[in-house]
């Protein structure tokens, strides 16, 4: 039989703020267990909590981003399960009136652009952190605190997405989106990036849903995928058995690469939603929200067309530029000072990425900057140095920091134009390499690439190869 | 409203409240008696009745996102009934 | 006359005079307690060494001619459901049991910074369930005027130091009438600001939004002054508004010349005590006499009001109560059998039977197909209750009915009987459901001797008229100045 498989996303990002949702506590990474607590994200008794206005307004801005409705009036619920790493046994979250309803995103999938649409988005605080101890027969769990009340935005796609292709994209692009707005860092290895999938399946053509499996514990894009092809699999299999899928929540096994059936019971989902008393309405007027939608930059997919159709870039170096914020950030710099897109666009997708890569660098705490790559062009093209010794020029900017010039005049890396000097270099070689000089004569061509490059090399790359071609050509004479 | 057995039972793990047999019976006679007092709501018609979630009409309260201060290690877990290092400890967790 | 029946404000004139110094006024009221105390119960925790250190501190300051605090040297008693850093505080719960807070309630915090000495924290129903203060998972406190009788409740610890001259000044707080009412069963003041007047941070939740803190004081100028000793806005409440505080204090005594005042008929219908209902409507005659003009009216919604209650503040406090699991403070039991198991037996061993009943019921009206017909519906009928005050509102200044439909009753005489036990709430509660402060003072006695409480209801923030048609009253009478005889008595 042949299936269609429906995927729809749940993500969970941790917002950029210094604090907590409800209180003051630092929401820093990988500090020490339970130190960054007070009464009121321990859950306490007596303590009350009061909303973070920037993990509010980072919360909007998202919204506004996908494309969302917003409430007028929103207002927060409490969510209630037990579990150990929720202090007070309640999330508050919201599930009446969220903040964002009814959005959508557009993608771009191997070319076409494709609308996912939005469920809904809206705010809530994190939990705590379980951590279950290695050694075998271990009869306990710990807890850390620190995590708890972070501020956790959810973002709920409709199930939209029918292949791992767009599921892919959908997470690329919604990440992309969120750094953007600069709302979370999406660190997906300190856990501010989770999705959770929820996959069906139905026969083709038909517009019956099955029953909807969910899939937790996913801790990077590639278990996503994994897990919905596992999940796909499994599913179809059982369908062609005539039997039924249950609606049920399973984890995703990293090491196995299977899922497994929540073992424990979750005879709940029964959470209960009421308003959150502690916390009043949120009532926002259009005055607040055209300062947000003007907060909100052009977003990632809009940046793409725009370096397309301007600046004449492929589909791929719009891509990889827009791939990231501050690639695309650099770029948009660089272009406004001189108007050599294509130039940059090599140098940022090539070279700098490279230098990325081999240095491991950081790319948000690069040390070379716009105003020097530009620098760099406008040398090159003006023969102050060739392009093979901008490249050794561009490694040591990227490296310290330093303005091209100071890199060039320190290293004596100029180029030399200085006919009489190359002619001597010339001469030298010529006098050296008779029988490259006869072989030339006898038509091999490429004999004088061969020249070339000794002369190159006996001026350590700076003779301004064009002269050089040129001398030479009229020395061993044509 | 008739609260039986299986309803306390329901609600008793809603609540994460274990019952004696008698207990369950107990609460199944209270919570009926409370249930039908209750019912006398049903009397009104509250159709086009906004719900009052809140007491106040004030709206939009919001603290700054500024750093306050912990509390320490030490006082946030001397009350713990259990902990391991610097953990607060629990039976197993079972996912 | 002995120093512990003075007023709050006499005494504070009398440290600050130096008169007396408040390490001496403290040592006399430990003594006194030590004395009475294992008649009355009203404390789960003292703190003696806690107060004479303060009083030490605040005589000192006085010595040096140092500026003092509104509450200078005034030895107070809280409930034990308000938060005291490194004091314990178990909201009369075995599940709170050694709970030490590491953090001061705002309120504990506006009484240490106004000087006022603490000497201990008063017993209740357990997290505040309850009318009588026989729920309380420690000890049962006895009414000081008979004690075969009950304080009322919750804060019936609270009423009784203050009436048993333990304490001079009492916090409390009420939910559902939770400080009017056992003002009214022990014969003293009882106040219950508007929703948001007092911070919440710090009181053990129970319903959050009717939870209010409230103040027990022997007469009306008393209440003025610790109201606005703990009255105003705290950043660390949401809900705590930041309308200005006035002071009490001022034009007090300015009369109730051409008051209009409400008699709601709900109040006064079958139900009611007649020696409630007679003492209630003598003290309306004074207030004739006073030149008040009464206005009949119907708060036609009243009968509802306990209803809506018992899902509202039960839905609030089902979700209030689910932190107390084991894990992060207070009891945890000994053996269990995974998380789950462990949950459900510290919940079973740790609560007592009302509050196990009270999180049933609430979990029930939020539960999966029942929310709508039991809390939602009870929030929308609530609307009509909070209408029906504003629709008064428009027509008189105040509203004036009985505080509770009857005196003090015997310790275990309601204690089987849980829905009657929650109709002794039923004329405190519509206050709480609207927000709006009230006061109860006192105003007769039943022939059996016990106090009988009035109540005073006005506008949200309306707090200083509020105290002033009270004070108009107990300048007239002399109910407030009446003190239980307490056997062995010396004072």
């Amino acid at each position: 039989m042949e299936y269609e498989v429906v995927i729809g996303l749940e993500t969970h990002a941790e917002l950029a703020t210094v604090a907590k949702l409800f209180c003051g506590c630092s929401t820093k990474f990988g500090v020490e267990p339970n130190t960054q607590v007070c009464p009121v994200c321990l859950g306490m008794p007596g303590v009350l909590p009061v909303m973070n206005k920037k993990a509010f307004e980072y919360s909007l801005k998202a919204a506004v981003a996908l494309n969302c409705e917003i409430n007028k009036f929103t207002n927060f619920d409490r969510k209630s399960y037990y579990y150990p790493d929720l202090p007070k046994n309640y999330q508050i979250s919201q599930n009446y009136y969220n903040l964002g309803i009814d959005g959508y995103m557009n993608m771009s999938v191997n070319g076409t652009i494709k609308k996912v649409r939005i469920h809904n988005v809206h705010l809530e605080e994190e939990a705590g952190k379980l951590i279950h101890p290695e050694e075998t027969g271990a009869d306990y769990s710990l807890v850390d605190f620190n995590r708890a009340g972070v501020p956790l935005l959810e973002i709920v796609s409709y199930p939209d997405m029918r292949n791992v292709d767009e599921v892919d994209s959908y997470m690329q692009t919604l990440r992309k989106i969120l750094l953007y707005t600069e709302v979370s860092d999406c660190k997906m290895q300190e856990g501010s990036l989770r999705f959770e999938a929820s996959i069906s399946l139905r026969k083709k053509g038909s517009d019956k849903l099955g029953n909807r499996v969910e899939i937790k514990n996913l801790n990077s894009m590639k278990s996503v995928i994994k897990a919905i092809e596992y999940e796909a699999v499994r599913q179809s299999e059982l369908l062609d058995k005539g039997e039924a899928i249950d609606r049920e929540t399973r984890l995703w096994d990293e090491v196995n690469e299977k899922s497994q059936r929540m073992r424990s019971k979750e005879e709940s989902q029964d959470y209960r939603y009421f308003p959150e008393p502690d916390l009043l309405p949120v009532l926002i007027d259009d005055k607040w929200l055209d300062a947000i939608k003007v907060s909100i930059p052009e977003l990632p997919l809009e940046r793409k067309q725009r370096f397309i159709e301007k600046f004449k870039l492929s589909d791929y170096d719009a891509g990889v530029l827009t791939e990231e914020k501050v690639l695309a950030d650099f770029f948009d710099a660089c272009v406004n000072l001189l108007d050599r897109p294509k130039a940059f666009c090599n140098w940022i997708t090539n070279d700098l990425l490279r230098e990325v890569k081999d240095r491991k660098l950081d790319i948000n705490s690069l040390l070379i900057k716009p105003k020097q790559l530009a620098s760099l062009v406008e040398l090159i093209e003006k023969g102050t140095i060739s392009s093979t010794i901008a490249k050794e020029v561009f490694s040591e900017m990227v490296q310290t920091g330093n303005d091209p010039q100071k890199i060039i005049e320190g290293k004596g890396l100029a180029q030399i134009s200085d006919e009489g000097l190359i002619e001597t270099v010339i001469d030298k070689v010529i006098a050296g390499n008779p029988n490259v000089i006869e072989d030339y004569k006898k038509g091999k061509k490429n004999a004088l690439a061969f020249l070339v490059g000794q002369v190159m090399k006996e001026t350590k790359g700076k003779a301004n190869p064009k002269i050089v071609n040129d001398l030479l050509r009229e020395k061993v004479g044509i | 409203m008739k609260i039986e057995r299986k309803n306390i039972e329901y609600i008793a793990n809603l609540s994460r409240i274990e019952l004696s047999d008698q207990e369950k019976e107990m609460f199944v006679h209270q919570l009926s008696d409370i249930l039908s007092y209750i019912e006398k709501l049903n009397k009104l018609n509250t159709d086009n009745i906004k719900p009052m979630a809140y007491s106040l009409n004030t709206t939009n309260v919001f603290r700054e996102d500024k750093l306050g201060q912990p509390i320490s290690r030490d006082d946030a877990m001397f009350n713990a009934p259990s902990k391991m290092g610097v953990f607060f400890k629990v039976p197993k967790v079972i996912e | 006359m002995s120093l512990l029946r003075h007023t709050a404000l006499q005494i504070k004139e009398k440290i600050i005079s130096r008169e007396i110094q408040a390490t001496k006024l403290v040592g006399q009221v430990f003594e006194w307690i030590k004395y009475i105390e294992p008649k009355i119960q009203a404390f789960i925790t003292l703190n003696e060494k806690g107060a004479l250190e303060k009083a030490a501190e605040i005589d000192k300051k006085i010595e040096n001619r140092q500026k003092v605090g509104l509450l200078a040297g005034i030895p107070i008693a809280v409930k034990d459901n308000i938060c005291t850093k490194s004091l314990n505080t178990t909201c009369a719960s075995k599940i709170l049991q050694n709970f030490i807070p590491p953090y001061d309630a705002f309120v504990v915090n506006r009484l240490k910074e106004e000087d006022a000495i603490i000497i201990g924290k008063t017993n209740l129903d357990e997290f505040a369930m309850g009318s009588s203060t026989e729920n309380s998972g420690y000890k049962i406190t006895r009414n000081p005027w008979n004690q075969n009788c009950v304080p009322g409740g919750s804060s019936g610890g609270s009423a009784a130091a203050v009436a048993a001259n333990f304490a001079f000044l009492a916090l409390g707080s009420d939910t559902g009438g939770s400080v009017r009412q056992p003002a009214a069963l022990c014969g003293v003041v009882g106040v219950k600001p508007t929703y948001g007047r007092v911070s919440r941070y710090g009181l053990i939740a129970f319903g959050s939004s009717l939870d209010q803190i409230g103040t027990f004081t022997r007469d009306v100028k008393d209440a003025a002054l610790l109201l606005h000793a703990i009255a105003g806005y705290d950043s660390y409440d949401s809900t705590s508004t930041q309308v200005s505080v006035p002071e009490y204090s001022d034009g007090i005594e300015g009369g109730t010349g051409g008051l209009r005042i409400g008699i709601p008929k709900e109040y006064f219908a079958e139900g009611l005590n007649t020696e409630v209902r007679d003492a209630v409507k003598s003290a309306l005659k004074i207030y004739e006499r006073l030149g008040a003009k009464f206005v009949e009216l119907s708060l036609p919604h009243t009968e509802y009001a306990v209803a809506v209650y018992y899902i509202i503040a039960n839905a609030e406090a089902s979700s209030n109560l689910a932190r107390y699991d084991g894990v992060k403070y207070g009891y945890r039991t000994g053996e269990s059998r995974g998380i789950i198991d462990m949950y459900c037996r510290t919940r079973s061993e740790g609560f007592g039977n009302e509050v196990k009943r009270r999180i049933m019921l609430g979990n029930y009206a939020l539960s999966s197909g029942y929310y709508d017909a039991y809390y939602l519906k009870a929030s929308k009928v609530r609307t009509l209750i909070k209408s029906d005050f504003d629709a008064a509102f428009e027509k008189v200044d105040c509203i004036i009915c009985p505080t509770s439909p009857v005196p003090a009753f015997k310790i275990g005489e309601r204690a089987n009987n849980p829905l009657e036990m929650y109709l002794s709430d039923i004329y405190t509660i519509p206050a709480n459901l609207a927000g709006i402060p009230g006061i109860s003072i006192p105003c007769g006695f039943s022939k059996a001797g016990l106090p009988i409480g009035m109540q005073i209801l006005t506008r949200h923030f309306e707090e200083k008229k509020m105290l002033q048609i009270a004070y108009a009253f107990e300048r007239e009478t002399d109910f407030h100045l009446k003190k239980p005889v307490l056997k062995g008595s010396t004072v």
